[in-house]
């Protein structure tokens, strides 16, 4: 069968008419340049961050030692014309993204910074508090379909903590970010302060692919290429969603709810078979579980689409999609990295109505009390 | 079929590109070393702009470390997800039978032929001294 | 006459270092382990008591799991229904970091396993155990197994050092391609670093649920590497990393590969096809979903019959009871993964003694 796409284009990238708004669970803001964060940092934090900058857990200060496919990751059309990297034209992106897919909600992911994985730890929350800033000032105040969340490093809890809480009495956050790639893997007890307070106001827990902890992206060692290290985001997910249930992240936080960003869902069923498999024979290491894994799975994890996976035959993607469930999944595009999903062709087969409406939007909604 | 006049040779560069509607369709055309090449500006994969593709030699190697490049150029890495296309025919790189993008034959007529006729009349003008890259739809 | 059936992974038991192995050590590394005392090469992955390790019923009174030679005759052949199977040692010899020390245990392991199983039942094959740390070392190790048809693979653990695709370990994988042994990667790790790229888990559970990301990984380090250009007849096993993940890392490959190609442009087609081809799987665990319609949509989606083959993982407590195969596999994969595919897989493995 080709796939040959003939049709006309009957007007350039348009508005498109309300057939179904969607809400877009991931969209990455970019910095003009560093020092637009200047405005919300200390003297003391401009200076640091002109001089000594990030201190990662990377070779290099400037680029990642797996390069990109693409420059800044992006698509290639996602430049804007006024200048500055890919996301960093609020203009631009409602004209690009917002506008022409209908986007009514859109949650930002910002992953300039790495947040999450500053080695300088009081450098790390002076960056935290003025990113969080940020989003506000330049993003959210001027457009009300983009909503910001509360980025925090998770390695130290207590400054983590003390972020939330000054962010939710701005009452403008609609979840709590931290990475799967952290120190440890997030269901230690060490990170359970931050998913206290997040279960305690009631708000969404954000995880998003990425960051430097430290580790090699596999557990076998370092491997050669960006191929290989794009994919192992799914793994890092996988691991994540197992140490999360395991330590009994949910068990002990009931009402915490949790969000996997940009990891895709392909893996998901298998992850949820294989630790129901092996539950039993484990069962006296964690006590704890008062249910089977998958069940924590389907009450308290949702999970973005992006990337969609792209089976041969459609049909096959039905299967991931009921095996994982339409409850859990939420529309993410990923705009404007290389490998987003457009709404109007990432799903390459059929969807009910009452699918599309879970989605694209109401899912989300309901989630992030939209 | 309908033949249309798109662009005046020296108005793409080599390595560049321009993008015009026709018949309701986004049509872009490359120039490639005296070349030019016509395609459907839409991914097959999710309706990319191919415009803004990155044009790239092709890629091939016998064996891990050995980098073989020929048709600099000629190749479309698209813009959005990578897939890779050749300019020529539109075939995808990873199923050249089952994916590709559609293609527009190309004829360079100069002005001095155009200015006899026929061509579709889009208001474009023709000078005799210049020559002009017609796409057929 | 009972039908083929070849159990791809069982586990037969070292002892100790310094009971079971001594006798194959030379007079250097028998005084290094009486006087200091090495031993307790048990890996972390498998802590002898833990129930995994064994199944209450495949306990000896005595000893570890898999350490009795009639009670895993009985377990596997008897109970289970096996007609053949392959031995897959998991003494950690590899994980040592003396090179020589790795060299002489896993030479001893494999003298052992020759002398007092592989001689004592002719229905029984065996993995070469190597010290992949030292890739020369290993080669030699390989060559000395080469004229012994008993030894059918070459056995490296999921988790090493480096990734299994890296240029270093090429030469290792000349030498097996040449010898017609297939590189059987088996749930372990050496611990080199944290066993999963979120760092080091709580449980043991976790980290058996992290092996499933290990392969996972082996395998994209081997495709885009390029090693099976360069060794195009060899073939890679899973051994213990559950079957059911496998359909959507195809597709997340192919996805990334169509779009980064020209990072690899060795890879002449996409990574799921060259899986098929050079890929197989052992069946337990399968990891499967509760129903024969998700059983069957995953197989139809891993689109091969050629790569699942039958193994118990005695006297690992994968399932109860006496029957092996996993649960609603189709009746067609069923008879192709007892006999036909190990057959096409371990090409040194005769029937015949």
């Amino acid at each position: 069968m080709s796939e040959v796409i003939d049709r006309p284009m009957l007007e350039q990238e348009a508005p498109a008419k309300s057939r179904l708004k969607i809400i877009d669970c991931d969209i990455h803001p970019s910095l003009h340049a560093r020092s637009d964060l200047n405005p919300f940092l200390s003297k003391r934090w401009q200076e640091h961050l002109k001089t000594y900058g990030d201190h990662l857990r990377t070779p290099y200060i400037g680029t990642t030692p797996y390069p990109r496919s693409s420059p800044l990751i992006a698509r290639r059309d996602a430049w804007p014309p006024t200048g500055g990297p890919p996301g960093s034209d609020l203009d631009f992106m409602r004209k690009q993204h917002l506008d022409p897919l209908d986007i009514e909600f859109g949650m930002l992911q910002v992953l300039d910074m790495f947040i999450f994985s500053q080695q300088n730890l009081e450098f790390g929350a002076a960056i935290q508090r003025a990113v969080n800033e940020w989003q506000l000032a330049h993003w959210t105040s001027r457009e009300p379909r983009l909503k910001a969340a509360i980025l925090v490093g998770q390695d130290d809890a207590a400054a983590a903590v003390a972020e939330i809480e000054r962010c939710a009495k701005i009452g403008q956050y609609l979840q709590i970010n931290v990475s799967p790639r952290a120190n440890e893997p997030l269901g230690r007890r060490r990170y359970w302060p931050i998913y206290a307070r997040a279960e305690e106001l009631g708000m969404p827990l954000g995880i998003h692919v990425g960051g430097y902890g430290g580790h090699a992206p596999t557990g076998g060692g370092w491997p050669s290429y960006y191929a290989e290290e794009h994919q192992s985001n799914a793994h890092s997910m996988a691991a994540t969603l197992t140490s999360l249930v395991l330590e009994g992240v949910p068990e002990h936080f009931p009402r915490l709810k949790i969000v996997f960003i940009e990891g895709g869902f392909g893996w998901i069923s298998s992850t949820m078979w294989r630790m129901d498999q092996h539950f039993e024979r484990f069962r006296a290491e964690v006590p704890h579980l008062k249910r089977r894994p998958s069940e924590y799975v389907r009450e308290h994890f949702w999970f973005t689409t992006q990337p969609i996976d792209e089976p041969d035959e459609a049909r096959h993607l039905r299967s991931l999609i009921e095996w994982v469930g339409v409850d859990r999944l939420l529309f993410s595009s990923d705009y404007p990295h290389w490998d987003f999903d457009d709404p109007r062709f990432a799903f390459k087969t059929p969807l009910s109505e009452e699918e599309r409406a879970k989605i694209f939007n109401s899912n989300a909604r309901a989630l992030y009390k939209l | 079929m309908a033949r249309h006049i798109v662009a005046r040779t020296t108005e793409i560069p080599h390595g560049g590109n321009k993008v015009v509607t026709l018949d309701g369709r986004d049509i872009v055309v490359f120039h490639v070393n005296g070349e030019f090449f016509a395609l459907l500006n839409r991914c097959p994969h999710a309706g990319a702009p191919l415009d803004k593709a990155a044009c790239v030699a092709r890629l091939t190697s016998p064996e891990p470390g050995v980098y073989q490049r020929s048709r600099v150029g000629e190749l479309l890495r698209c813009a959005w997800h990578g897939w890779e296309f050749d300019m020529r025919n539109g075939q995808s790189w990873f199923d050249p039978k089952r994916v590709k993008v559609r293609t527009y034959p190309v004829v360079i007529e100069d002005g001095e032929t155009l200015a006899k006729g026929p061509y579709v009349a889009e208001t474009f003008p023709v000078h005799i001294e210049d020559s002009y890259v017609i796409v057929e739809t | 006459m009972a039908a083929t059936r070849i159990d791809c992974d069982i586990h037969p038991a070292v002892g100790g270092t310094r009971t079971t192995l001594l006798p194959y050590l030379d007079d250097h590394w028998k005084e290094q382990v009486v006087s200091r005392a090495i031993d307790g090469l048990d890996l972390t992955s498998y802590p002898p008591n833990m129930p995994l390790s064994g199944r209450a019923d495949w306990r000896p009174k005595n000893g570890k799991p898999g350490s009795d030679l009639s009670m895993v005759q009985r377990g596997a052949f008897d109970q289970l229904g096996a007609s053949h199977a392959i031995c897959n040692v998991l003494y950690g010899a590899q994980a040592v970091y003396d090179p020589y020390m790795a060299a002489a245990f896993c030479k001893a392991i494999n003298d052992w396993i020759a002398t007092e199983w592989l001689a004592r039942d002719k229905r029984l094959r065996a993995s070469i155990v190597i010290p992949l740390q030292a890739p020369d070392l290993a080669i030699e190790e390989i060559e000395r197994r080469a004229a012994d048809h008993r030894f059918v693979s070459v056995l490296v653990m999921a988790q090493g050092e480096s990734l299994l695709g890296r240029r270093h370990y090429w030469p290792v994988w000349q030498a097996a391609e040449k010898h017609r042994l297939p590189i059987a990667v088996h749930a372990g790790s050496q611990y080199r670093s944290a066993p999963s790229s979120v760092g080091w888990p709580s449980y043991r559970y976790e980290y058996y649920l992290a092996e499933a990301q290990a392969f996972q990984a082996q395998l994209l380090s081997l495709i885009y590497e390029g090693v099976f250009l360069k060794f195009p007849q060899l073939k890679v096993v899973l051994m213990e990393s559950g079957v059911t993940w496998l359909p959507a890392f195809m597709w997340r490959a192919n996805k990334t590969w169509r779009g980064v190609r020209v990072e690899v442009p060795w890879v002449d087609r996409e990574p799921a096809a060259i899986m098929r081809d050079h890929i197989r799987l052992t069946t337990q665990p399968f990891d499967g979903p509760p129903d024969a319609a998700g059983v069957a949509d995953i197989i139809d989606m891993i689109g091969s019959d050629r790569m699942f083959l039958f193994s118990s993982d005695y006297p690992h407590w994968q399932f109860d009871g006496d029957d092996a195969i996993p649960p609603h596999l189709p009746s067609a994969i069923v008879s192709r993964m007892c006999a036909d595919n190990p057959l096409e897989t371990f090409p040194r493995l005769s029937l015949a003694a």
